[in-house]
């Protein structure tokens, strides 16, 4: 049997009530009679033969790219670059769907006589990764036979030796990313393509990329011409991206592109409640959310912040695209559509949202307010074709504890950010004059280059990902979260889901239209 | 004459110490050794001395620490019992002990006369020329009495401070205290009384702001929100120029009274170290920054103050301990290493401004007009809640309040805000 598509309810007397991620836990909703749930298309059936499908890419690639074997020579250099943990989310079993493809990469280079070969992970300004998240990443194998000579890398934005200075674009974007990549006869980039917005041009441009060039495409303005980030045909970060990868291919960077795609099968059997459609609930999904969601009420917050960053998620690989990049990622995005897509037709006044322990920059750490901002107004606002799920002056209801707690090793500059910057103002264009000192802080350098801190200049970005939604949206309400937390992030705090529906007819009207975006799974509307 | 008295009872110390050591700051007053007493009008000691009649009198962090008895005892020999508090006074002159020209002693010894009904503010210390000791000391010489060497001796009884000195009374009673010539300054008229009321605190932050000695383009620290905090802001930004002047303050607003009083950042305590950081562009190491405020002026004076000082001044730089500290247990090893500069700044006197001195009291006159620090005053009491006004002033911070004052003869539409 086929799997289903995308799916859009409206909600009845008989409809059960709605499951919302609420941090480490979850919240039963019962929304307005005529609210509209939309339900993500259910998980693709994965690929049979993964491996098999991996080579068969490499050796018949798409676009001019050659296949692989004959891109490999004795005495080249060769730098496999590959994403960071921010993907996929949660983490995936073992192996990775990068363990598996550079595998085969690196079988073909030894049959090439291929010797210098480095891998570098490509965390642009993410924090570096643990030996342990490195591991998990490319697996033991590879790790124990290229770690040990420091042929495992992970990218330094702030290692001004080893970046190189490609040019200007014709928007006078300065493109420098690691130098080692770029002066390889060969880049192969190796991706997970979770969301529309990953991938492409941006996997290079912006993943192996120092803050000198992300600094163009990161930013306010960006962003709020990012109609979404998730449509690279209408998005300005996807636009200053490819001008910036064109000129790395122009300047001689030789770029073998591997994209990925997954499925939406994102929890363990005994979570399989949570991408279910309520009203399908068998006894044992029923008993499995009373069974985790009352232990996790009852579990201290970091007890039950260890367990859920622990699950490891039965993604199974839906495609894998290998060649020239933009035709690569033509087809990659598609696949990704195949997979999230759900037609919508119209916007509403009130989009509420559930929002889980996790977004791609607090892997095995805390969701901070910051990030909880971003999570919602910046992914999944975003997570839209054609029009916002929700109308221009329209409100977002999200559900998150929003805890006023941050990881002092991985964010601290998030933790100035919110007390010294966001305290005096929350406009992304205004917090922007604080971008530079945040970014050249030596202390903030120091532990991005040396520990595990994402960069200085990190909660920008978190913040300018939320432009979009902060110019387009009349309020922003927040379920169930710490109040002064809340209220710094220019929010609205409210107790209950009936208060913040209440709040938000004083800006949308009495009689609203309200529509939940229902994750997990991972979904994208279409909306006309 | 309705008077508060501290009287020295070790088993009300006791007690005191051991509630507020439970409930909080200035809850002890039904236990500890202040009462409300009949008290006599103090007798006027000699030439030169006047009877103040107060009108204001402030309750100050030190009166607190005493009546909550957690004073350090080397108070001990420098206070003498039973003693009426109040050391913060704006009053009037009511009596002369005899014009001053009728003495023998050289006029300067004795301060400008002053006619019966002037509005005063009282600079408490007891100094060598109010005990009659002459010579001075060698402070007292300088003009500088804040560091005056006899302040145990002389024909007074010991005390270091009118409100902690058995024969001159305190501001704390209707009965009025003396006071000498020399401790006397009247209060221009531009003055309120509120604004003449915190002319003694802000004399000890105008002489804590200039022996910070802050250099053009300095960074500087100040950490406490309380009134001593406030004033020395003032002070620091009135007579200083930091390059960045930086406050920590636990109470929302106390950050906001710090920042119309001249602070660029003000932010709570726990965050005053990471602003630190970010604006000296330091790193941090052992817990420390390794670069750092050039000064950081400590006006809370706790361990856990002292130490966060020592934390962000840079090497090389100074602390600057304002708050009153008591017996502390710290970790000296970064002040040994980095070679920090651990000062005290106590009270007043004289201050070098360009060539010439300047009495502290005079300069604190232009800040506390300068700054507006009247508005600091936020509750008024009569003596006979003096149980409310020090739980008030105890609690200042958290219920948005930083000065407390007892008023003698009830007179103004200001009431306490309890």
């Amino acid at each position: 049997m086929s799997p289903r598509p995308g799916f859009v309810l409206e909600v009845d007397r008989s409809t059960p009530p709605t499951l919302f991620w609420h941090g480490e836990g979850f919240r039963l909703e019962k929304l307005p009679t005529g609210s509209r749930v939309l339900y993500a298309p259910e998980p693709l059936d994965p690929l049979e033969d993964p491996v098999g499908s991996i080579r068969r890419a490499l050796l018949q690639p798409m676009g001019d790219a050659e296949p692989l074997p004959e891109l490999l020579r004795p005495g080249m250099k060769l730098t496999i670059a590959f994403d960071d943990v921010s993907l996929p989310l949660p983490p995936m079993r073992s192996p990775d769907a990068r363990q598996l493809v550079i595998e085969q990469v690196l079988d073909l280079a030894a049959e090439a006589g291929v010797d210098d070969v480095v891998l570098i992970c490509a965390l642009a300004l993410h924090r570096r990764l643990t030996e342990a998240e490195m591991r998990h990443c490319v697996g033991d194998r590879i790790y124990d036979a290229f770690a040990p000579q420091g042929l495992l890398q992970q990218h330094d934005a702030e290692d001004a030796d080893n970046l190189i200075h490609l040019g200007l674009t014709d928007h006078g974007e300065d493109v420098e990313i690691n130098k080692r990549a770029a002066t390889s006869d060969l880049l192969v980039y190796v991706n997970i393509n979770l969301v529309a917005m990953d991938g492409g041009h941006k996997s290079v441009a912006t993943g192996l990329a120092s803050y000198r060039s992300l600094r163009h495409h990161h930013n306010a303005r960006t962003m709020q011409q990012s109609r979404s980030f998730m449509d690279q045909h209408r998005s300005e970060l996807h636009t200053s991206n490819w001008r910036m990868g064109r000129l790395i291919a122009e300047s001689g960077v030789k770029v073998f592109q591997i994209e990925t795609t997954l499925n939406t099968d994102t929890f363990p059997p005994q979570m399989r409640f949570l991408e279910r459609r309520e009203w399908e609930w068998s006894g044992r999904d029923r008993a499995g959310f009373l069974a985790t969601s009352t232990a996790l009420k009852r579990t201290p917050d970091r007890l039950a912040r260890q367990i859920l960053h622990s699950v490891r998620s039965p993604y199974r690989m839906t495609s894998v695209q290998a060649g020239e990049v933009e035709a690569v990622h033509a087809q990659t995005t598609e696949n990704v559509y195949r997979q999230q897509l759900v037609a919508v037709e119209g916007q509403t006044d009130i989009l509420t949202l559930g929002l889980p322990y996790i977004c791609p920059y607090n892997v095995n750490s805390i969701m901070n307010p910051i990030l909880v901002a971003c999570l919602g107004l910046g992914y999944f606002f975003n997570m839209y074709k054609g029009r916002p799920l929700v109308r221009e002056g329209g409100v977002v209801i999200m559900s998150h504890p929003t805890p006023w707690a941050f990881h002092p090793g991985h964010h601290p500059s998030y933790i100035d950010f919110f007390e010294q910057v966001l305290s005096e103002t929350t406009d992304p264009a205004e917090v922007g004059k604080y971008e530079e000192a945040y970014a050249t802080d030596p202390w903030y350098v120091h532990l991005y280059r040396t520990g595990n801190a994402y960069h200085g200049v990190h909660p920008f970005y978190m913040w300018y990902w939320c432009a979009h939604a902060l110019e387009h949206l009349g309020a922003v309400i927040i379920v169930g979260g710490d109040r002064a937390a809340v209220r710094r992030l220019g929010f609205t705090p409210a107790s209950t889901m009936a208060d913040a529906l209440e709040m938000a007819t004083d800006v949308v009207g009495r009689d609203p239209s309200l529509t939940h975006l229902h994750s997990p799974p991972l979904i994208m509307a279409d909306v006309s | 004459m309705k008077g508060l008295l501290v009287e020295r009872s070790v088993p009300r110390f006791a007690a005191a110490r051991l509630v507020s050591s439970i409930t909080g700051s200035g809850t002890s007053a039904g236990v500890g050794p202040l009462r409300l007493t009949d008290v006599e009008a103090p007798a006027l000691p000699g030439p030169g001395w006047y009877r103040v009649r107060p009108l204001l009198a402030g309750i100050c962090g030190s009166d607190l620490a005493t009546l909550d008895g957690r004073s350090s005892r080397y108070f001990e020999d420098i206070v003498s019992f039973p003693f009426v508090p109040g050391h913060e006074v704006v009053g009037v002159v009511e009596e002369a002990y005899a014009a001053p020209d009728s003495s023998d002693a050289p006029r300067a010894l004795h301060g400008p006369a002053l006619a019966p009904g002037t509005r005063v503010v009282v600079e408490p210390v007891l100094g060598c020329i109010a005990r009659g000791i002459d010579p001075p000391c060698a402070s007292c010489a300088e003009g500088r009495v804040g560091g005056c060497q006899r302040i145990a001796f002389g024909h007074i009884a010991p005390g270091l401070q009118i409100g902690f000195c058995a024969d001159t009374g305190g501001g704390w009673s209707q009965a009025g205290l003396v006071a000498h010539g020399v401790q006397l300054h009247p209060v221009p008229e531009a003055l309120s009384d509120d604004d003449a009321v915190m002319i003694e605190p802000t004399a000890c932050a105008v002489h804590a702001a200039l022996a910070a000695g802050v250099e053009p383009g300095d960074t500087v620290a100040v950490l406490g929100g309380g009134t001593v905090g406030l004033t020395t802001t003032a002070a620091l930004r009135q007579l200083a120029t930091p390059g960045t002047l930086l406050v920590g303050a636990k109470y929302g607003h106390q950050r906001e009274l710090a920042g119309e009083l001249g602070a660029d950042l003000a932010v709570s305590p726990e965050q005053l170290t990471r602003a630190v950081r970010r604006r000296s562009r330091s790193l941090t190491s052992s817990g420390h920054l390794s670069g750092g405020a050039d000064i950081v002026v400590d006006c809370v004076g706790s361990a856990e103050s002292i130490s966060q000082s020592l934390a962000m001044v840079r090497p090389r730089g100074r602390v600057v301990l304002v708050g009153m500290p008591g017996k502390t247990s710290l970790d000296l090893a970064s002040l040994w290493h980095r070679e920090v500069s651990l000062v005290g700044a106590y009270a007043y006197g004289c201050e070098r401004s360009g060539a010439a001195d300047r009495r502290t009291f005079d300069i604190a006159m232009e800040v506390v007009a300068a700054a507006q620090l009247g508005r600091l005053v936020s509750a008024r009491y009569p003596l006979e809640r003096f149980e409310e006004a020090v739980s008030h002033a105890g609690a200042a911070g958290r219920r948005g309040a930083t000065k407390i004052v007892f008023e003698m003869h009830p007179r103004s539409p200001k009431g306490p805000a309890s």
